[in-house]
């Protein structure tokens, strides 16, 4: 029987696949009761509403492929949309503004990985300050939010980009498309995304092969705080304001998204491919609940819970059958 | 030979962990084109000098010179790039990667960044071919067995040019064939001048490769010696600092006062895993089970302790017919399996030995009704004892121990729990001669009080030795079930591999 399922389907990819079928039936099953669901704009909506997401799931995905976990990426959010706000208010240059609030994010996600790996502290704790600290310095900056009205930053949000065939997508959602291109290829392509698998596997034996570890770990936290920083401006875009309340929980959608995508919690199993779909499925959800109108959006809280649920329980049943 | 410079020399090297003196004014000489082997008993501190060698501890002490110049290496890739490759104790893999990548990454064949796949593949495969094996080298590692991943491991120290390869226990996992093949690689790349530190506790294993070997005892060295100028005998004395040949002397072993049947296995298999076999175990018997590597030794143990289902054929324990769904159910008819990847299956590295020990027996008393923390420490420190743990020290962090004493306190874990048939799987791999010994004496002991125990052993003198009775198996069947008595002898076992059991 494992050399059936073998063959067919190599066990790792079983995950990803499961979450695919259950994305096309969620879809179908939305397209057969609401009318006008089923089109390729529904799809391409829940690209755009959910391209910061998808961004931060993408940094979430390197971690939790070590085997951490990162905490601090709503708020890290959270700041990038206020620097953002603030400092364009002050009349610096867009672009100025971009490469400033993609350093801090950076910045701050390689401090949390040189907490974690130098002073050998739990992701969980490290990150955990983070998500204070960045939180805090939101406040810090200001308690209102700030409205955006920089013409680069307002174009990023009311250009459609069209694909023929009325329709069409947010430069936001190409943003995240290229972000999930690069990031597939850093993992199965390079040394560095091979070594965070290896990371995941086995960290102890990674150090024994002589792989980099102290380096790749420190690698994707500061990918983590990059991708929060570029989500934040992603968000900054779709917003087209900075506040310290945005994103509230939004670490937890990311973490969602990856668990459901087939990502194993302990590290070392997983594929970006999976991330993308969790996120499908999470905006999904959503505009089932908007199509119904009657459901209270709680509703949504409700599925991806249930969702959760479901999901780790298969990657139990898939890890403890390899055996 | 002896006048060439040495190309690694260790001088007055001492290494503390906390509450434990794991190397004391170490010096160590290798010379190039030797094979030296490090010898030991188990927690003599052979690991830790490696480690110190390679740059995994910091030691507190001593100079390290490569090829006359002073080194110190901060971590293993250092240490790799200096030019010591290294297999680890245990094997030291990821799990979760390919064949391909375990051998070659961090030295994979790039273009502009990118892996080039077609090439790592082709070269994973060459590797291996000349360790005379061929793997779907794109097939994740955790598919194959531990003797398989233990080649890997060597597969992946040999890629790297190295001037000095450390092998730490590379052949505890391996059967003959394999050692044959590791031992003609040796050969090869010590003609070529590499020179080559070996640890294993096969002093067969030691006598056939090793030009030179340095004895550790207890953290100091020893000395060291050409290894023909020193015999086994002599060499187990100053490993083990008395005389062998008073643990050795296992009595004629008594025919098993057989009292009665305990249990049988009539057709039992499992399809995919073992052939259906009938065996029969008496109380007070040990039965040993020889065959080679995949052969279905494990799997025959695994569906008695109820780890794996059997999907036909059926137990009687006492004459009543059981059914052992789980390992629970095979706990509660007192059978114990002492697992042969300590790693994987067993041990908890992060609790205490006495933690690790009372495990298995807490489990079957319910977790409703906790072990008096006195009455742990009792049987605990019985254990470490009888088994010789070392450090004995019940609150040590089972990470702390050596490989062969992390072993013994799995044994410990079984034995404490006086079942009445004991199933033990490779019990003495990694275990020095002395603590070999001690286990094979307790085995048959523990036989002698009543209890049966199922042996499996790649090693057919200890099969031999301890058995009453042994069962071959071949290509996941079990072809021929022979007393042993004093016509059976390590030859007619092999013959009887060879030939299926048709003679
Ligand atoms: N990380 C550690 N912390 C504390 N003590 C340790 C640690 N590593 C090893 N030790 C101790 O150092 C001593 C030497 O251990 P080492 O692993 O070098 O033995 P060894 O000679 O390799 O034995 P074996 O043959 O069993 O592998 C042992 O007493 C062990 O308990
Ligand atoms: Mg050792």
């Amino acid at each position: 029987m494992t050399a059936l399922t073998g063959a067919v389907v190599p066990r790792k990819y079983l995950p990803v696949l499961v979450t695919a079928g259950l994305f096309v039936a969620m879809f179908i099953a939305g397209g057969a009761r609401y009318e006008g669901f089923f089109s390729t704009q529904v799809v391409l909506n829940v690209f755009i509403d959910n391209a910061f997401l998808l961004v931060v799931a993408v940094g979430m995905t390197f971690v939790i492929l070590t085997g951490g976990i990162d905490l601090s990426v709503g708020s890290v959010v959270a700041l990038a949309t206020m620097v953002a706000a603030v400092l364009l208010n002050a009349g610096w240059p867009p672009l100025a503004v971009i490469v400033v609030v993609l350093l801090i994010g950076a910045g701050l996600g390689l401090g949390m990985g040189c907490m974690i790996h130098f002073f050998e502290i739990q992701p969980f704790i490290a990150t955990l300050a983070g998500m204070f600290l960045a939180r805090g310095l939101c406040y810090t900056i200001g308690t209102d939010s700030i409205p955006i009205t920089d013409p680069a930053f307002t174009a990023a949000a009311q250009t459609q980009i069209g694909l023929g065939g009325g329709l069409w997508i947010s430069p936001s959602v190409l943003i995240a498309v290229a972000v999930v291109a690069i990031a597939a290829y850093v993992l199965h392509q390079t040394r560095f995304g091979r070594t965070v698998y290896a990371t995941g596997g086995n960290e102890q034996s990674a150090r024994l092969m002589g792989l980099p570890v102290a380096r790749t770990k420190l690698g994707v936290y500061t990918i983590s705080g990059f991708c929060s920083a570029l989500g934040g401006l992603l968000l900054a875009f779709y917003m087209l304001s900075g506040y310290g309340l945005h994103a509230v929980g939004l670490e937890l959608d990311a973490i969602a998204a990856v668990v459901i995508g087939g990502t194993l919690l302990t590290g070392g199993s997983g594929f970006l491919i999976g991330t993308v779909l969790g996120v499908l499925i999470l905006g999904l959800i959503q505009t089932v609940i908007s199509f119904q109108g009657t459901l209270s959006s709680w509703w949504t809280k409700i599925f991806v819970g249930l969702l959760l649920g479901v999901f780790i329980l298969l990657q139990r049943v898939i890890t403890t059958r390899k055996k | 030979m002896t006048s060439a410079a040495p190309i690694l020399q260790l001088t007055g090297i001492g290494k503390q962990f906390p509450g434990v003196t794991a190397l004391d004014d170490v010096d160590l000489r290798v010379l190039p084109g030797e094979v030296h082997a490090l010898m030991g008993e188990n927690g003599a501190g052979k690991s830790t000098l490696i480690k110190v060698l390679t740059g995994v501890h910091p030691a507190d002490s001593g100079t390290i010179l490569l090829d006359g110049r002073e080194v110190s290496f901060a971590s293993p890739l250092e240490a790799q790039n200096a030019g010591i490759s290294t297999v680890y104790q245990e094997v030291n893999l990821c799990p979760n990667l390919s064949v391909a990548e375990n051998i070659l990454l961090g030295r994979e064949p790039r273009r502009f960044g990118r892996i080039q796949w077609k090439p790592m593949r082709r070269r994973a495969a060459e590797r291996l071919a000349a360790l005379d094996l061929d793997l779907d080298v794109t097939a994740p590692l955790s598919q194959y067995s531990l003797a398989i991943q233990q080649m890997v491991a060597i597969a992946r120290a040999l890629e790297v040019q190295a001037r000095v390869l450390v092998l730490d226990e590379p052949t505890s996992s391996l059967d003959t064939g394999e050692v044959e093949q590791l031992f003609k690689v040796m050969r090869n790349l010590k003609d070529q001048g590499v020179a080559i530190l070996f640890v294993s506790h096969f002093l067969d294993q030691v006598y056939e490769i090793a030009d030179r070997m340095t004895i550790l005892r207890n953290g100091r060295r020893e000395g060291d010696y050409p290894t023909g100028e020193l015999g086994q005998v002599e060499l187990i004395a100053k490993m083990i600092g008395r005389d062998l040949a008073e643990l050795e002397r296992l009595e004629e072993r008594p025919p098993a006062r057989t009292t009665g049947t305990l249990l049988q296995a009539d057709q039992l298999g499992r399809t995919g895993g073992i052939e259906p076999f009938s065996l029969t175990i008496r109380e007070g018997e040990v039965v040993g089970l020889a065959g080679l590597l995949g052969s279905g030794r494990t799997e025959v143990a695994r569906l008695l302790f109820g780890a794996d289902h059997a999907t036909g054929g059926s137990v009687t324990i006492d004459g009543t017919p059981v059914s052992l769904r789980t390992p629970q159910i095979a706990m509660t008819h007192k059978i114990a399996f002492c697992p042969e990847d300590r790693k994987a299956d067993g041990l908890i590295p992060d609790l205490t030995v006495r933690e690790n020990v009372v495990l298995a027996l807490q489990a079957r008393r319910g977790w409703t009704r906790p072990l008096p923390r006195e009455q742990q420490a009792q049987l605990v420190d019985r254990y470490i004892k009888a088994l010789k743990i070392s450090p004995a020290d019940p609150e040590q962090l089972v990470r702390n121990l050596s490989g062969g004493n992390q072993q013994k306190v799995l044994l410990a874990r079984w034995l404490i729990l006086e079942p009445r048939l004991l199933i033990l799987d490779e019990p003495t791999r990694g275990i020095d001669v002395g603590a070999k010994a001690e286990i094979q004496r307790l085995v048959a002991e523990l036989s002698d009080g009543g209890m049966a125990v199922l042996f499996i052993s790649a090693e057919l003198e200890e099969v031999l030795r301890l058995s009453h009775k042994v069962g071959v198996l071949r290509d996941r069947k079990l072809i021929a079930e022979l007393p042993n008595d004093d016509t059976l002898t390590t030859e007619v076992l092999m013959q009887t591999i060879a030939s299926g059991g048709r003679s």
